[in-house]
């Protein structure tokens, strides 16, 4: 095993998070540590990019807050997050939606993935 | 004082227990062994010699090769002395990166990457002259005046121009050791260090 896979695997807590991919509405659920006091603030929106290998993978969530876009980079490892909930799979046809940026309103909107339920 | 010769593997980033990511070197330190301990007595001065990484025989001279044997051990490409040292190992003994503790406060020494002839903008951190627009063309990473003209009529020794950059000596002091492999060898000490990944670094305290 290479030396950078070794140290992340022996630095890196095993977590298990449910999976997620770009397009997909989560909620990030994250510690934040106010001088000695630890709460826990979520974040709920869009993915909109996966990224990295190993131990350093992040991804972005994007959310609209009062009418203004809001975008939030995770490291996907970190042991501040607390949990992570899946929404809904959203069907896009690309791995990184940086054209939501450009895009407000009706056009922003991500189709939800259906699957097909044979009986 | 301690040290250890080691190889820089490369660099990531890991979480402490705090949180915070940190951005991190892996270093393979060690194992070395001490082929020779130089005394005031018999040398004029204090040092332990320690060798790391192996080399052909074929491609050893026999005085070295000789050196070697008399500590029990096969040839070596790298060896450095360690001044004053605080290892008590006798000749033939390893040195493993076990002599550092986690936490400890270590400097690493290396040969930069050698960035070939460079200008002064980029050697020197100069801002060039002038700006990019109004007509202006061929100075926005020129060195300016580099001195008088009749008075001194010269310019002074040491001033800095475009030349050869990289491939410097460099020592890093004060980084934080994070975690230590014995069993692999690795060091992983916060921050960066010299040189390419593979190149030799020295560890020490």
């Amino acid at each position: 095993m290479n030396a950078v896979a070794f140290v992340h695997e022996q630095m890196s807590g095993k977590k298990e998070f449910p999976k997620f991919k770009a397009g997909d509405n989560i909620t990030v659920n994250y510690k934040i540590v106010e001088g000695n006091k630890e709460r826990i603030q979520s974040f709920k929106g869009d993915v909109i990019k996966r990224q990295g290998n190993g131990a350093t993978k992040t991804f972005t969530v994007r959310k609209i807050s009062d009418g203004i876009g809001v975008e939030r980079l995770f490291p996907l490892f970190s042991p501040n997050i607390d949990s992570i909930i899946v929404h809904k799979e959203g069907r896009v046809r690309r791995a990184k939606l940086f054209y939501l940026r450009e895009r407000s309103g009706k056009s922003a909107r991500i189709k939800e993935k259906k699957h097909v339920v044979r009986h | 004082m301690k040290g250890i010769i080691g190889k820089k593997i490369g660099m990531t980033s890991v979480f402490e227990p705090n949180g915070k990511q940190t951005a991190c070197t892996i270093i393979e330190a060690g194992p070395c062994v001490v082929t020779q301990k130089k005394t005031v007595d018999t040398d004029g001065y204090d040092a332990l010699q320690i060798a790391y990484g192996e080399a052909k025989e074929k491609n050893t001279a026999k005085a070295q090769i000789n050196h070697f044997a008399k500590a029990n051990t096969s040839p070596k490409s790298i060896v450095k002395e360690l001044r004053n040292c605080s290892i008590d190992k006798n000749v033939g003994e390893d040195i493993t990166c076990e002599i550092f503790t986690e936490g400890e406060k270590v400097s690493v020494i290396g040969t930069t990457k050698g960035k070939g002839f460079q200008g002064v903008v980029k050697r020197h951190g100069f801002a060039g002259v002038g700006g990019q627009s109004h007509g202006q063309h061929d100075r926005s990473r020129a060195p300016g005046s580099i001195g008088g003209s009749s008075y001194p009529s010269r310019v002074f020794k040491g001033m800095r121009m475009a030349g050869r950059m990289g491939g410097d000596r460099v020592k890093m002091p004060g980084l934080r050791v994070i975690k230590i492999f014995p069993e692999q060898n690795y060091i992983l000490v916060a921050g960066s260090v010299p040189g390419h990944n593979g190149s030799i670094v020295l560890i020490q305290k």
